[in-house]
């Protein structure tokens, strides 16, 4: 028989083994999450996705709560949105959160919950400013943009399993630290980004991305990565023609969101100016600029030279192992079909 | 790969031999931990305690080049202890005697003097091994670039058959992959004795299919040559004309000094890049082709999973995808193809002529794709390989395999071993690492040698030495790291300058030709 819990008055059925919060969230139900990851689990700190439970003491974190049959749930009594707003507040004073700048305008947890709970104006000030780290080659991190929602510490050490990020201090001087607290840059990080990718406000960005794009100004293309045989999924962030930022596919085969420093930020060679953009052709003082048409013919008559001279075994091709499957189905159709020999291979075996 | 990367956050067991997955496969090491972090165990053989080993259960550092008689005396002990899965053995496979008789030459002793790992670990591991079930094992280069390459290969597939670890969930034999697509390249036939799908050329069947969809009389029979003989090829002249697509082989061939002498003797070299390279110096017409990100298509990886590639922007200039490219060129020779794009190549071409990817459609490709084998249409492409013990072949065939030294070893006046391979932040030649910023990760190459050594010699971290070989010499900073152990150094080839293959050895493993990139003898000396 199916189960149901009430919230805000609505019957849903829900299976076990989920929280409050996927149920609410798998419906359609918007609860403000901070310190929530499907990745990271929940951690129950933030305490903004707080809802209020018929015959229970106190608000409880819908992200840790199981649902029982018939269980009553409001997610936004005025006693739920004062405390979220108390939440939210206190996070927004506990830093810098300068959005007209910040890089994850527009996709920021910490703006969203501010949204929707009609904050316009932080209640609070009371912070002083810590400095801005960008020691490491392709992260910043911004601690006065750090809600302490500690999502990038599960990522480092529960998910990549690298053990760099974890919390320093303590109570209202706790800050997230690399290794013994040292500059990212000096530290152990490998530059994953997986902190980046996880982290719900702008404490984590990518150094490649400051000033090119707001969030939506760019749209996202999935692709493959173009590195190592592990085949990672990638999303390219791109406005126009220019790849702005990459993420891991959340909940992809094979990598679940997960990347390298090579995925995430090895991509802008495409863009080298250095990048061969005419055919060539080889003269006694190097090489000078062809059409296709020259290239080409010349390529196809010195290859049917060959091989009327000394038979098609005379030639021989080596296909890319970093290009695309149609490619090298075709560079051996044409050894195989048009020159006649089976003199292709490519560097597996290298 | 026989099974996925799916598996691993739920193996028991992980044996990892000449995989330095946290740089190679970053990734895939995220996984290997995830499990570690839920109990699994970890058994690590390697010549470097790189840090995986730091995390292993077991860390047998092994001599380079001396797998086969380490894994030999694993066996030795599963056999004499009666460890070994007796029903997979007698249920799925055949040839036992034979392995038997071969295994029985390699006592946990005779195994300990050669690899120099203790007869105490190797007995360990196998016990581990027998009652950790199912255990994953994984290798990559570490394991097939030796002249007993193939060797390496047969024997860790028979431990894995011995144990029962094949065609289960978590289990398996699994080579990871060097680069994105070198998979797909094999499963499309760039490779001298099958077209695509592994259809060997000398089936008269096979050849008749290609023919007729090709619409030619008949297709060459006789399986053509591996590269290095190509390249031998362009010395002797038996290899006149040479098409090199998107691959550097002055940098990442072994022996440089010699591979740029062949590359310079071919009478007429055609390169098809993205960039100018070590290679295209010597090329006599380069063609300009798409990136990556600039043209559509598909990759598959070490899990045999077909995956889209998508283009983001027009490519600079002239530059054309390869298979237009390739397809003017057979155009200019008189033969007209009709596919004008990838998803026409894969729908119309390659899935109509490969029962392996029959059922794979650009239109299925959705989301994460498709694993082979995958014959039909409303097939859902295969996780793992050999499901019940059920072996492509029939049963799976054991091999007596005896241990072969390495080409060539230390001596006298090369008292080093040099083993090689890839840093995390480069990628081979570095084409495209050196244009994205990586440099500032890794800003040249190093020798990695070991505190011992480097006290011996008088070497200072970041010092400038002179490392050699019969082949060449080069200049290149140390650096101090207990991941070697003494008498051992460690060099990869990302940069032109100390790269590892001006010192690699030529010399190939019997089957494959593949170089033994992994092990040669060098001297090391201070500059003065």
């Amino acid at each position: 028989m199916s189960k149901n819990i009430f919230i805000d008055g609505k019957p849903i059925t829900f299976e076990d083994g989920k929280t409050v919060l996927q149920v609410a969230r798998e419906n359609g139900l918007y609860i403000p999450t901070l310190c929530y990851h499907a990745r990271t689990g929940p951690a129950s700190m933030c305490r903004v996705c707080v809802v209020e439970v018929e015959g229970m003491r106190g608000l409880q974190t819908s992200c840790s709560l199981t649902p029982s049959d018939g269980m009553k749930i409001q997610t936004a009594s005025q006693r739920v949105l004062d405390a979220r707003k108390a939440v939210v507040n206190l996070l927004l004073a506990n830093g810098n959160h300068d959005c007209l700048s910040c890089e994850v305008n527009g996709a920021c947890e910490l703006q969203d919950a501010a949204y929707h709970l009609g904050i316009e104006t932080p209640a609070f000030f009371v912070k002083e400013y810590d400095e801005r780290d960008a020691s490491a080659a392709f992260i910043i991190r911004d601690p006065n943009k750090c809600i302490l929602c500690g999502r990038c510490i599960v990522g480092c050490n529960g998910q990549v399993v690298n053990e760099v990020l974890e919390f320093g201090y303590r109570d209202s001087h706790t800050k997230v630290i690399c290794d013994a607290d040292l500059p990212m840059g000096l530290s152990t990080c490998v530059q994953c980004g997986e902190c980046v990718q996880l982290c719900p406000v702008g404490a984590f960005i990518e150094k490649k991305a400051v000033g090119k794009a707001r969030r939506w100004e760019t749209h996202t293309v999935r692709t493959t990565c173009p590195y190592c045989g592990v085949g990672c999924q990638l999303e390219l962030h791109v406005k126009g023609e220019q790849i702005v930022r990459v993420t891991g596919v959340e909940g992809a085969e094979p990598n679940q969101g997960h990347l390298c420093v090579k995925g995430r930020y090895g991509y802008d060679f495409i863009y080298s100016d250095d990048r061969i953009k005419t055919p060539l052709i080889r003269e006694a003082n190097g090489f000078r600029e062809a059409s296709w048409d020259e290239a080409l013919d010349l390529v196809a008559t010195k290859f049917q030279q060959i091989k009327q001279e000394y038979g098609p075994n005379a030639l021989a091709g080596v296909s890319s192992a970093r290009s695309i499957n149609e490619d090298s189905y075709y560079m051996q159709r044409l050894f195989r079909e048009v020159v006649g020999t089976n003199n292709i291979d490519h560097c597996a075996r290298v | 790969m026989t099974n996925s990367f799916g598996e691993f956050k739920n193996a028991k067991l992980f044996f990892l031999i000449g995989t330095n997955m946290t740089e190679a496969h970053p990734v895939a090491s995220y996984f290997v931990k995830q499990a570690l972090n839920k109990g699994a165990k970890l058994i690590v053989v390697d010549p470097r305690n790189h840090a995986l080993a730091r995390k292993a259960d077991i860390f047998a550092q092994v001599k380079v080049g001396t797998d086969v008689a380490l894994l030999n005396g694993i066996m030795y002990t599963l056999l004499e202890e009666n460890l070994y899965n007796k029903d997979f053995v007698e249920a799925n496979c055949t040839n036992f005697e034979e392995l038997r008789t071969a295994v029985m030459q390699y006592p946990p002793d005779k195994a300990a003097a050669i690899s120099g790992v203790t007869e105490e670990t190797i007995r360990e591991m196998a016990r581990m091994m027998a009652s950790v079930k199912p255990g994953m094992l994984c290798y990559t280069l570490g394991l097939t670039e030796h002249t007993s390459g193939t060797n390496n290969v047969i024997s860790v597939a028979n431990l894995q058959m011995l144990l029962g670890n094949l065609g289960v969930e978590s289990g398996g034999v699994n080579p990871l992959r060097g680069q994105n697509n070198v998979q797909g390249a094999c499963d499309m036939g760039a490779l001298p004795g099958t077209f695509s799908g592994y259809q060997s050329v000398t089936n008269p069947e096979i050849r008749a299919k290609f023919a007729q969809a090709w619409s030619v009389e008949n297709l060459p029979e006789k399986p053509g040559l591996m590269m290095p003989d190509m390249m031998s090829g362009l010395i002797t002249k038996d290899v006149r004309g040479f098409f090199i697509m998107g691959e550097n082989l002055a940098g990442s061939e072994p022996n440089i000094s010699h591979a740029e002498f062949e590359l310079a003797s071919a009478e007429f070299l055609v390169c098809c890049d993205i960039f100018m390279t070590e290679t295209t110096r010597f090329a006599h017409v380069i063609l300009p082709s798409a990136s990556w990100a600039e043209s559509e298509g598909t990759y598959t990886n070490s899990e045999r999973r077909i995956s889209r590639v998508r283009k983001i922007k027009e490519a600079p200039g002239l530059s054309k995808p390869g298979w237009w490219i390739i397809k003017e060129i057979a155009k200019r020779m008189g033969h007209d193809w009709g596919s004008n794009s990838a998803q026409e190549i894969w729908d119309n071409e390659i899935s109509t002529l490969t029962p392996l990817v029959a059922g794979v459609k650009y239109a299925r490709l959705k989301q994460d794709g498709l694993q082979w084998p995958c014959p039909t249409l409303d097939h859902p492409g295969t996780k793992f390989l050999h499901k019940g013990g059920k072996f492509t072949r029939g049963q799976g065939l054991f091999k007596g395999i005896d241990w072969t030294p390495p080409a060539e070893i230390e001596d006298k006046e090369f008292p080093f071993m040099l083993s090689t391979g890839r840093r995390l932040v480069h990628y081979h030649t570095r084409t495209q690492t050196a244009r994205a910023g990586l440099d500032q990760m890794a800003p040249e190459e190093t020798v990695d040698i070991s505190p011992d050594d480097a006290n011996t010699l008088g070497i200072a971290d970041s010092e400038y030495v002179r490392v050699s070989s019969r082949r060449g010499s080069v200049k290149v900073k140390a650096r101090i790291t207990e991941e070697v152990p003494h008498g051992l150094v460690w060099m990869a080839f990302h940069f032109r300058e100390g790269n590892a293959n001006w010192l690699t050895n030529n010399a190939g493993d019997t089957t494959t030709k593949t170089p033994e990139y992994k092990a040669c003898a060098v001297k090391i000396e201070k500059i003065k």
